[in-house]
């Protein structure tokens, strides 16, 4: 037996511990023992696929022994199973963060007992999401992530909270709803909502269905990743949440989206003549996010509009469809999960110890804490994309391949990146100055604990409580585990790009997807022809 | 592939009217824009599974073809169920804005609204540094005092703040040099403004 007929315990797992930590809903102790508990087992669980589909290669589940096309499948392959090791060891971080916030604060946010079960439950959703071979169990752990996500992000229900909330959750809704009408559209062209027998049956559509089920899916898709057009309810309704919160919706959420849309580009739709307007979407949200971030005095809203930027990163990697070019995409958002997760944590420490994360108020924090000033400098140049970072390997990879692709859309996309990342700098550069650099005196709305605060005040007042502690161990502790983890991406970058390329050539070949879940004897349809530099050509030159 | 018309007009009519009523600021036409547009969903998933059969039971004696399609209508159950779940969490998030907000209507983003009206000149960024005309900076004249009055009054980026002003009084009250040397700027509010003889 083969360990990856465990795959489905990366689902099963979180949502038993969801039912414990529930039943336990007075017992916060118990609460987090179990949730850490899970948390890292499902984590040991995923780093074990992930080295038994390194050594042998895809494999797939049936559940419940229906076979597919018909049963439903969960396949476990590298990009997957590496998605999942990123993604659990952030969630795993966030956790401990977010617990010791409640033990530092005496628990004493009413609704916090809930937060443990709509988090493991969310974890649930994720890995269900990257593992899901099936198009409708791909919505159904979107839902499942996505309910989890409503009640996290109006968690203890405040005025801004439930403003923020309702944008969310309409914008959430018609996505799902725009994904459900694909799905059907699916189901109605081709009889089956399976990934890798659809990956055989889309090829024998005409090129107008095809073309129509390709735009349902990426429009759908692309309002849960955030590409621009469709990305201004993220910076709307991120920033209000937890601190924990919003660190693992900026993390995981959008990246599962972006993961859907890899899988429509490579499975479902490889080759077809959509990169063209992807990349102009790529390049859009790139400069139009940053631009945005530029204009804002919170730290939290401009950590959003960086994360709605580098998405754009992410679909100018996918929509070149080479392997160079996936590869880097793939390598960019494991990058990406873990620095932007880090950043907000390390924002949410900022809220703490300065009394607030607008950059008018918060003023040196160099001096008053250089630990928190090296926690915050360090995901934020990798953000940047200083060299010898990773976020430099990773934009190193994307702009080599761009290049390399040579089409003039490509260049000015090239263009783009490099511009974003000088632009993400100076936004970065800001919140420096502004909130690390500066005397307290000189803030626009300078605060007075922060005025008068002794440099080592190891407690104060925040939020109506009296001496809080202002950096637990814990919250400071995952957080620099987060950043050290980070650091080790540069470290091991070699290794990781391996490990990207190959997902990334398994990912555009397909044929051991589609083994994996319908045999060894399954056909695999070639890529069409539609060559994507000509195509790329062809409308960049028009423009 | 058949289809059933009248499924497929009511279904327009429901995606007309959802979309409709998601446009609206009212929450609750809101939420009702979202439970037709998920019942349309629901009955284009129907549509999915072609006409009308026997139920999906097997029996050796009916031919295949005869049957229902049974999977779009499991679709539809989960789908049913999910819609319910966010109609009910809807439902919830409007009560409570109704508790807070005492209305029923989605509410401006404060800190966007702030962010928009923000002129773009930037106190930090954008102010003229004052030019030194003089070779010897206010920092260097400070034990003198009577020379800085003019320069420093002209020069302050935020005119009438109490501090500045009693920073750059210096006439009256000399600033102590070492006092004035160590700032960077007049209106700061590290200036101890009463070295001697403040208290009056």
């Amino acid at each position: 037996m083969n360990i990856t007929s465990f795959a489905p315990l990366a689902v099963v797992l979180p949502i038993l511990g969801a039912a414990l930590t529930f039943l336990l809903i007075h017992h916060t102790r118990a609460q987090r023992a179990i949730s850490i508990a899970v948390l890292t087992l499902t984590l040991l669980l995923e780093c074990w696929l992930l080295a038994s589909v390194w050594e042998g290669g895809t494999a797939a589940v049936d559940i419940g022994g229906w076979l597919p096309p018909w049963g439903i499948v969960l396949v476990v392959d590298q990009f997957s199973s590496l998605m999942l090791v990123v993604s659990s060891t952030v969630s795993l971080a966030v956790l401990i963060y977010a617990t010791g916030q409640g033990m530092a604060d005496g628990d004493r946010d009413a609704p916090v007992s809930i937060f443990h079960p709509t988090y493991l439950i969310l974890v649930a959703g994720v890995s269900n999401a990257f593992l899901s071979g099936d198009l409708f169990n791909l919505y159904v752990g979107f839902e499942i992530l996505l309910t989890a996500s409503y009640v996290l992000i109006t968690l203890g229900g405040t005025g801004p909270r439930i403003r923020a909330g309702v944008t969310y959750v309409v914008v959430s809704v018609v996505s799902s709803v725009l994904f459900l009408i694909a799905i059907a559209m699916v189901y109605g062209a081709t009889g089956t909502i399976n990934m890798a027998d659809l990956a055989i049956k889309l090829g024998d559509l005409d090129q107008g269905t095809r073309t129509l089920l390709h735009v349902m899916l990426l429009v759908a898709f692309g309002i849960k990743a955030a590409v621009f057009p469709l990305s201004f309810w993220l910076p709307d309704s991120y920033p209000t949440a937890p601190a924990p919160v919003t660190a693992v919706f900026a993390g995981l959420l959008t990246k599962v989206g972006v993961y859907a849309m890899v899988r429509t580009e490579t499975l479902l739709f490889p080759g077809d003549a959509l990169n063209a307007p992807l990349m102009v979407a790529a390049l859009l949200t790139m400069v139009v996010g940053i631009l945005g971030a530029l204009a804002q005095s919170d730290i939290k809203r401009l950590l959003s509009f960086t994360l709605v930027s580098h998405i754009g990163y992410m679909v100018f990697g996918l929509a070149m469809s080479t392997v160079a070019g996936l590869g880097a995409a793939v390598f960019y958002v494991a990058h990406h999960i873990t620095i932007q997760t880090s950043l907000f944590l390390v924002t949410g420490l900022i809220e703490r110890r300065g009394g607030s994360s607008s950059m008018d108020r918060v003023a040196g924090l160099a001096k008053l804490s250089p630990v928190l000033g090296v926690l915050f400098f360090i995901p934020a140049m990798n953000l940047a994309g200083i060299p010898p970072f990773s976020g430099f390997l990773g934009k190193l990879g994307l702009l080599q391949a761009g290049v390399e692709l040579g089409t003039p859309l490509a260049y000015a996309l090239v263009i783009g990146g490099v511009l974003t990342s000088l632009l993400t700098l100076l936004a970065i550069a800001r919140v420096w100055n502004r909130a690390f650099w500066r005397k307290p005196g000189d803030a626009e709305h300078p605060d007075p604990v922060l005025l008068a605060a002794p440099a080592d005040s190891a407690t104060g007042d925040r939020a109506g409580r009296t001496n809080v502690t202002l950096l637990p161990r814990t919250m400071v502790g995952s957080t620099l585990g987060l950043v050290v983890f980070g650091v080790a991406l540069t470290v091991f970058a070699g290794p990781l790009f391996r490990v990207a390329d190959q997902s990334a050539e398994e990912m555009l070949d397909r044929s051991s997807y589609i083994q994996a879940v319908l045999g060894e004897d399954a056909p695999v349809p070639p890529v069409p022809p539609a060559a994507q530099p000509g195509q790329g050509e062809l409308q960049g030159g028009g423009k | 592939m058949s289809v059933n018309l009248t499924l497929l007009t009511v279904m327009g009519a429901l995606y007309a009217c959802g979309i409709y009523l998601i446009l609206e600021r009212s929450l609750t036409r809101v939420l009702l824009g979202l439970m037709l547009l998920a019942n349309a969903t629901n009955l284009l998933i129907l549509a999915t599974g072609g006409y009308a059969g026997l139920a999906p039971i097997f029996d050796k004696d009916t031919p295949a073809g005869d049957y229902n399609d049974p999977l779009p209508q499991a679709l539809i159950l989960t789908s049913i169920v999910i819609s319910f779940a966010v109609t009910a969490f809807m439902l919830g998030i409007i009560y409570r804005t109704w508790v807070l907000a005492r209305q029923d209507e989605i509410q401006d983003d404060a800190e966007d609204r702030r962010v928009a009206e923000t002129p773009s000149f930037d106190a930090e960024d954008d102010s003229v540094i004052p030019a030194e005309t003089s070779e010897f900076p206010l920092a260097m004249v400070g034990s003198d005092g009577a020379g800085t009055i003019d320069k420093a009054t002209a020069s302050a980026p935020a005119p009438g703040t109490g501090n500045g002003t009693a920073a750059v009084m210096s006439g009256d009250r000399p600033v102590r040099a070492d006092k004035a040397a160590s700032e960077e700027q007049p209106g700061s509010l590290n200036v101890d403004p009463s070295p001697e003889g403040g208290e009056e």
